[in-house]
């Protein structure tokens, strides 16, 4: 089965050295589970519950994609030594949770500020990780869609449940029920307050007219059932990012639409309100603004991470597309082996020799069988990937958002500086102008601006310095949520695609006796 | 675009019909074919011992509509009228690589050259496959005649295989293929009257409904097939774009593999019905001339019975009648022994393809296992904007592949 890659001429090194899991079973292998590793408890899932169908052990544990300084691959091959100078600061930390397909939270170990600091920019993220005394440990799940009221007036009210152990809030376990204009209130408010310095609040999902049209006219068929799922998991999804989030986490706002049985209607976010149409005028005027401020960027970090952003977006952009199509010709192939195992299945019927008959029966219910596989594959592509993808594409112009706030703080820091120069210009002229009686009232009239202006242009400064600083420590925070969340993803991806294969093995090979068999 | 196959591929190349070439008295095969334009020209190598040949090692060219032209001859012949002539080979069909080809070409613009080189790797692939196959149809037909006990002594047979000159001469003009156009049209409503006779051999009467249901059942499911690895294929088709956008390094990833499962089981699955469905066709052709003989049998005794009445050419009408029915009882003895083995080799047949058609996608499944790791570790390395080094990566995937074993 190798015969297909051929591994580079590496010596056996990378071979020999490396320790299968005792089960043997891990298809992940990594050296990291088999070392006394300094870390506090990776968070193993205590028992592998019932995932018959997966043959892979419970110890998932995600690729060895760290080069750890402290080298936890110290007998794998001289590939680590290869990496390490070049690591950049955004690996993420050791073993993350081994992979449980069933519940879709990931939790921040506590370890970060531990062994694995070297890694990071101390001053930025130990900050941050120190900051909340409690260890972070939320869960909000979103469930239960329900359809509220009648006609064009209809909604769908989801529960959102919260489990908690932090301090901060004052129940372990809160439940109420949201509307989707609430969470888009929620994000509104987070986006006015903290957006312009500097925090990455992650954006909400989509306004969908046609979908929710459709749900509220009450069709009652797969595609508005397709629809709610979507709608609901990436509510949840929004949540959990947001509190994730150390400062979002702690945000009144936040905490009451957690928290409190009602909320206030959140008008605003309806798309023709009053405040819709402000907010398409806004970004209108942001968009010109855009293009017109020239900034002059002292900061090399900002100049590479903005390039950076922009080709993450532009690929994340190209492969959301991809994957959709894939979905798309997944759900067509599993429609066409369907319509194929129904006309294999007459056409055992029809055949006379019985060992014959017999095998293309079991060859139409093979069929079959994968017809579901691809379809069950199919909704994992869409699920798992496409989404998350989505979601990333629209994080990602969140965080291009982010720097376009920063280069307005600048140029409005730029242009208070010079209407004071202006104005230092005009207290000039005064001094030697004619009129001495107007003189002393011009001349303290300006003294007063020109005060009131250094004050600003200080502020100024402050604020560029103050959101250069957030964003810093922002995009360091992003970055690893994002290695994060697209890890566990992957994992769980990869996974149900050997187990896909897996299964395909297992169907053939139960067919194959059956075609010998033909006499 | 010139392209050859050379044995080791035809050995891969799998036949749909099996022990062709048992006899070794007559050997034929096509170990070479060339691919212009439109126009593919096989190399018809036999080996013979047999002495009506002038020599016993040969190759002649060949295109496709000599292979018709000898299908029709056969056909043609009255002496054969009881035989199931094999079908014969379709023409070869490079439109659909050729359009995607096409496509591509246009779409160039819009791709990374990886990712075009990929999908231009994949289209050849697809093109070689149609290729393979077409040449494998043309051989089987061949292997069909020579090892059929009277057609491979037919005189047409010997003259395809050994005349060293272009066979265009011999060729159909277009007055004649649309003569033959009208006979199938005539067959057809033939068909249809000679359907309502009255059978008078259980056999053949079993063998009749049997047939009629069947080939429309292996048409459908034929059908079928193509479509789903039309779709198939597209699946294979993102994920090369997917893993293209993903720059991925030089191994074999994902993306060859479900492209050649895709191809292979082309090969395997959808050609075993295509196959059997024009045999079928065949086999009923063969139902359609006993069936005349038997409507022209029950014609001259009706006449006989006529010139009985009036004492008229009673000499004549009898020995018509007693042609017919020898023509009649020869056919059908012929047929019997025809549709019989006919059904064996079916059976035979689908079950070679069936086994090789699921080992084929086990192999596949287990390669596509690593292969699908294998784009995603990429993925990962993309995605995460790690240096992770090409070497983790395979210890990691072979161990993936050790522990699936």
């Amino acid at each position: 089965m190798a015969a297909e890659m051929e591994p580079p001429p590496l010596g056996d090194a990378g071979q020999t050295d490396f320790r299968e899991i005792e089960d043997g079973e891990g298809f992940f292998v990594s050296t990291v589970t088999t070392l006394e590793s300094p870390e506090p408890s990776s968070p193993d899932p205590p028992s592998m519950p019932a995932e018959g169908i997966s043959t892979n052990g419970p110890k998932q544990e995600d690729i060895s994609l760290d080069d750890d300084p402290e080298d936890l691959f110290a007998e794998a091959t001289e590939e680590v030594s290869l990496d390490s100078p070049e690591r950049e600061p955004i690996l993420s930390d050791g073993p993350s949770p081994a992979i449980t397909p069933v519940t879709p939270t990931a939790m921040l170990t506590p370890r970060m500020g531990l062994g694995t600091a070297e890694m990071f920019e101390r001053s930025l993220d130990e900050i941050e990780e120190d900051d909340s005394g409690d260890t972070f440990d939320m869960h909000i799940a979103v469930s239960d869609p329900e359809k509220v009221g009648d006609g064009m007036n209809a909604y769908m009210g989801y529960k959102v449940t919260t489990k908690t152990s932090m301090t901060i809030f004052s129940k372990n376990e809160t439940t109420v029920r949201r509307r989707f204009s609430d969470f888009l209130g929620l994000h509104s408010k987070l986006a006015s307050r903290y957006l312009h310095i500097g925090y990455i609040v992650p954006p909400a999902p989509e306004k969908s007219i046609v979908g929710m049209t459709k749900v509220k006219v009450g069709k009652e068929d797969l595609s508005s059932a397709e629809f709610v799922e979507k709608r609901r998991s990436a509510l949840e999804r929004y949540l959990m990012r947001t509190v994730k989030h150390p400062i979002l986490l702690k945000d009144p706002d936040v905490m009451m639409f957690l928290e409190s049985s009602e909320l206030p209607r959140a008008v605003s976010t309806q798309a023709l309100s009053g405040a819709g149409i402000l907010r398409m005028v806004n970004k209108a005027a942001d968009a010109v603004n855009k293009m017109t401020i020239k900034m002059n960027e002292s900061d090399a970090w900002f100049e590479e991470k903005h390039q950076q952003f922009e080709n993450l977006d532009l690929q994340l952009r190209k492969l959301h597309a991809s994957v959709e199509c894939l979905v798309c010709h997944r759900k067509e192939l599993s429609v066409n082996t369907a319509s194929f195992a129904k006309s294999a299945a007459m056409l055992g019927n029809s055949e006379d020799h019985t060992a014959l008959s017999r095998a293309l029966s079991q060859l139409a219910e093979v069929e079959e069988k994968i017809d579901q596989l691809h379809q069950d594959q199919a909704y994992a592509d869409f699920y798992l990937f496409s989404e998350l993808l989505g979601d990333y594409v629209r994080l990602i112009t969140a965080v291009k958002g982010v720097f376009d706030h920063r280069m307005k703080t600048w140029s409005k820091w730029q242009d208070t500086q010079l209407l004071l120069q202006k104005k230092r210009e005009a207290e000039s002229k005064l001094q030697f102008a004619n009129k001495p009686d107007k003189l002393q009232q011009a001349q303290d009239e300006i003294k007063e601006e020109i005060e009131e202006l250094e004050g600003k242009v200080q502020q100024g400064e402050k604020d560029f310095e103050l959101i250069s600083k957030t964003i810093r420590k922002e995009v360091s925070r992003f970055e690893k949520e994002r290695v994060k969340d697209f890890k566990v993803v992957i994992i769980k991806y990869l996974e149900s695609l050997v187990q896909t294969q897996q299964q395909l093995i297992k169907y053939w090979e139960a067919f194959l006796p059956e075609a010998k068999a033909i006499a | 675009m010139t392209s050859t196959i050379d044995d080791s591929d035809k050995e891969k190349a799998l036949s749909v019909s099996v022990d062709l070439n048992n006899d070794t008295s007559l050997l034929i095969d096509i170990p070479d074919a060339l691919c212009e334009r439109d126009k593919v020209k096989f190399t018809v190598h036999t080996k013979t011992t047999l002495s009506s040949f002038q020599k016993p090692d040969f190759s002649v060219p060949r295109q496709h509509e000599d292979f018709i032209w000898l299908h029709d001859a056969l056909v043609e012949t009255e002496d054969y009228a009881g035989l199931i002539i094999p079908p014969a080979p379709p023409k070869p069909d490079f439109e659909s690589p050729r359009e995607k080809m096409h496509k591509l070409g246009e779409g160039e613009a819009t791709m990374t050259k990886e990712e075009y080189t990929k999908m231009k790797q994949e289209l050849e692939a697809e093109y070689l496959a149609v290729f393979k196959k077409t040449v494998q149809v043309h051989e089987v037909f061949l292997q069909r005649l020579s090892s059929h006990p009277i057609l491979s002594k037919d005189r047409n047979f010997q003259i395809f295989l050994e005349y060293d000159q272009d066979l265009s001469v011999r060729r159909k003009n277009a007055k004649e293929t649309f003569g033959s156009f009208f006979k199938n049209m005539v067959k057809s409503a033939d068909e249809v009257i000679i359907s309502g006779i009255k059978e008078v051999d259980d056999f053949f009467e079993q063998e009749k409904t049997f047939l009629l249901d069947y080939s429309s059942k292996i048409k459908d499911s034929t059908a079928r097939a193509e479509k789903m690895t039309r779709s198939h294929k597209n699946v294979a088709d993102d994920y090369i774009h997917i893993s293209s956008t993903l720059n991925s390094l030089s191994v074999d990833d994902n993306t060859k593999v479900e492209g050649r499962v895709a191809s292979d089981q082309e090969l395997k699955l959808t050609e075993l019905l295509r196959y059997y469905m024009r045999d079928i066709q065949a086999a009923k052709d063969l139902l359609y001339r006993r069936a005349r003989t038997l409507a022209d049998y029950e014609n001259s005794n009706k006449a006989l019975d006529k010139a009985r009445l009036k004492s008229k050419a009673v000499a004549a009408a009898e020995e018509q009648q007693q042609q017919c029915l020898q023509r009649f009882n020869k056919l059908s003895e012929s047929g019997k022994r025809e549709l019989t083995s006919f059904k064996g080799r079916r059976v035979v047949a689908f079950r070679k393809n069936l086994i090789e058609m699921a080992e084929l996608e086990i192999k596949h499944a287990k390669v596509g296992q690593t292969g699908d790791s294998l784009s995603f570790y990429l993925f990962l390395y993309f995605i995460l904007g790690q240096k992770f080094t090409y070497a983790k990566l395979t210890v990691s995937l072979n161990s993936l592949e050790n522990s699936r074993k």
